[in-house]
């Protein structure tokens, strides 16, 4: 059969979702930003909820997310996403209101807003992108950055006496009662993507449901701030990032 | 009853991660040794006869430039 008979509109199986706007993203090649902007976006495709849909965009390489979703967006000052995307569920009740943030902005500068935002179970949805540097401003060493890997502020490797351990602030999460639904999924290939997605579908229904907090945390490369290619990354975050960072549900209630 | 595929690249929107390259089970897909206009040498269907249009290239694709096409033959 030739190529130009399967390459008709009857036979498209995948398609950029309409949610995604034509912008080019700007982020490097392979970024898993991308890929979860685009989960997103199908998913509030697939539940027909792109006029209820608010999104809280962070500080951080994402910050641009509100050119490439096409739905309603706000931006938050540092770490403030969960902050702002209370008042903005608790105004407006029937919105879908979820915020975006990295491990630079949720870890740390913003540690009491989510902590406090998941403990009075706010009935948002939070995507956390754990790449576990700061990628924006140069590959600094963020809370959630391994023991003895190497960054811009850590040439030598983060070491425990100078620098601590790694955060696990999922797991943190999940202990607060406010708290529905805890994950922590990845993207780097095509079966972790499909699950990452029935994960982010799962909040946003757990939002609808009046449940609480839903957290999505996605453990995610940088392969700029990391100085891998794109693959190489993928397949060094599934050997040193999963064992820390255990990929599964931590809570479901 | 077999699935026969194909996908197509948008060109100028591939940066060449080479992500979709190593998720295709079928190693239906390759780098071009052009460049589009930006300089990446894009994504294509090196091998067209072995895909199956499972979409896990389109399902990784971080720029989200792959439509993938699916026929029962």
């Amino acid at each position: 059969m030739d190529i130009k008979d399967i390459i008709k509109p009857e036979n498209r199986v995948y398609a950029k979702s309409k949610i995604l706007t034509d912008t080019p993203m700007h982020y490097c090649p392979g970024c898993s930003h991308g890929t979860v902007h685009k989960l997103i976006a199908e998913v509030i495709d697939e539940m027909g909820i792109q006029e209820k849909t608010i999104g809280v965009s962070p500080v951080g390489c994402s910050v641009f997310a509100y050119n490439y979703l096409d739905i309603d967006w706000q931006q938050a000052a540092h770490g403030r996403a969960p902050a702002l995307a209370t008042a903005t569920k608790r105004l407006m009740p029937d919105k879908y209101v979820f915020t975006y943030q990295g491990d630079g902005d949720l870890a740390s500068i913003g540690t009491a807003e989510i902590m406090h935002a998941c403990n009075r179970g706010e009935n948002i949805v939070v995507i956390f992108i754990n790449n576990a540097i700061y990628g924006m401003t140069g590959g600094q060493m963020a809370p959630t950055t391994l023991l003895g890997m190497k960054t811009s502020t850590t040439p030598y490797g983060r070491n425990v006496e100078l620098n601590g351990y790694p955060l696990k602030i999922t797991e943190l999460i999940a202990q607060l009662d406010g708290t529905c639904y805890v994950t922590r999924q990845s993207v780097h290939n095509s079966a972790a993507a499909r699950k990452t997605k029935r994960a982010i579908r799962k909040a946003f229904e757990n939002s609808a449901l009046k449940k609480g907090t839903s957290f999505v945390e996605v453990v995610s490369s940088c392969n700029s701030g990391w100085k891998m290619t794109p693959v190489k990354a993928n397949e060094w975050m599934a050997e040193n990032m999963f064992p820390k960072y255990p990929i599964g549900d931590i809570k479901d209630v | 009853m077999a699935l026969k595929g194909a996908v197509v690249v948008d060109r100028e929107r591939c940066k060449g991660c080479s992500v979709c390259i190593v998720n295709c089970p079928t190693q239906t897909l390759a780098l071009a040794k052009e460049v589009n206009s930006k300089g990446y040498n894009f994504a294509y269907m090196e091998n067209p006869d072995n895909c199956t249009g499972c979409t896990n290239c389109a399902t990784v694709c971080p720029d989200t430039c792959i439509t993938v096409y699916r026929v029962k033959v």
